[in-house]
């Protein structure tokens, strides 16, 4: 178990530096397919297996392809796409990163949470998990449900075909967005 | 049994480095991908604390994260396309019309 952690660990980390530092956006969204699959099989070693299971189909599945189907849309659009180069942002933001893993990890080793505590028996099983989510959570779930409904239609408008009075193709990046 | 504070650890570095990209990148959809990294970390610690505490509401609460972040994904890249569409762009820094 502990062996599997850190590989499943490594990839993780290793996917997620990929996806800040490719540059090319296909590459970054392939290693962020190996951080998805790495935290899927994370969940499984914490027997959280519905849990696993959703990550692998809804993000590997799902999003990962909505990812590289945009960026097929985009016909090469994203290769401009090196780091950004303002200087003091980029402090800012390896900075804001960096203390928020230091002070985490302060307050986790300080926790009281390495001392293990024992599991109830269906731990993690689908049929307690979806007990749960369609007691107690059931209205979270359906408004989940509707947030879905109005994420389709709003998908569907702002991506749906052009209307006429719009400019047609790419314009100058630097015109109005309104300004036709 | 691995100690519950290396996946804290794990998801608070999946967050860090997501946040780093956040910051750091100038492609719109660079900076999704980021800022799905950054809801994976939290997912993980999610049911870290759940497995922890020996409760699921945590696992159910990491459901309804990816849900939203299912939505999210979608609308999202909708309006990338949208954007690329209008301004033939999507490097952030050229979005600027509504900056001050």
């Amino acid at each position: 178990m502990v062996v599997a952690f850190f590989i499943f660990a490594a990839l993780a980390l290793a996917g997620a530096l990929g996806v800040v530092a490719a540059r090319s956006t296909v590459k970054a969204a392939l290693s962020l397919l190996v951080t998805f699959i790495a935290v899927a099989c994370l969940y499984l070693t914490l027997e959280a297996e519905l849990l696993a299971a959703l990550q692998v189909l809804v993000y590997a599945g799902a999003v990962l392809v909505l990812f590289l189907f945009v960026i097929m849309l985009l016909a090469g659009g994203g290769e401009e796409l090196s780091l950004r180069r303002h200087g003091l942002l980029r402090a800012v933001g390896v900075g804001a990163a960096a203390a928020f893993v230091g002070i985490s990890g302060h307050v986790v080793a300080t926790s009281w949470l390495w001392s293990g505590s024992s599991l109830p028996s269906p731990w993690g099983h689908t049929r307690t998990l979806a007990a749960l989510l369609f007691t107690r959570y059931l209205l979270a779930f359906e408004a989940t449900s509707l947030l879905l409904l109005a994420a389709v239609v709003g998908a569907v408008v702002l991506a749906g075909k052009r209307r006429p009075d719009l400019p047609q193709g790419p314009s100058d990046g630097r015109q109005m967005m309104g300004g036709k | 049994m691995v100690p519950a504070g290396h996946y804290l650890v794990l998801g608070a570095l999946l967050f860090g480095i997501g946040a780093a990209g956040v910051m750091l990148r100038r492609s719109a959809l660079v900076i999704f991908m980021c800022i799905e990294l950054m809801l994976n970390g939290v997912n993980l610690t999610l049911v870290t604390f759940s497995r922890q505490v020996g409760n699921l509401d945590g696992q159910v609460a990491a459901f309804l994260v990816m849900t939203v972040a299912a939505a999210e994904a979608a609308v999202g890249l909708a309006i990338i396309l949208a954007l690329w569409r209008r301004r033939g762009s999507i490097n952030v820094d050229n979005l600027n019309l509504m900056k001050w």
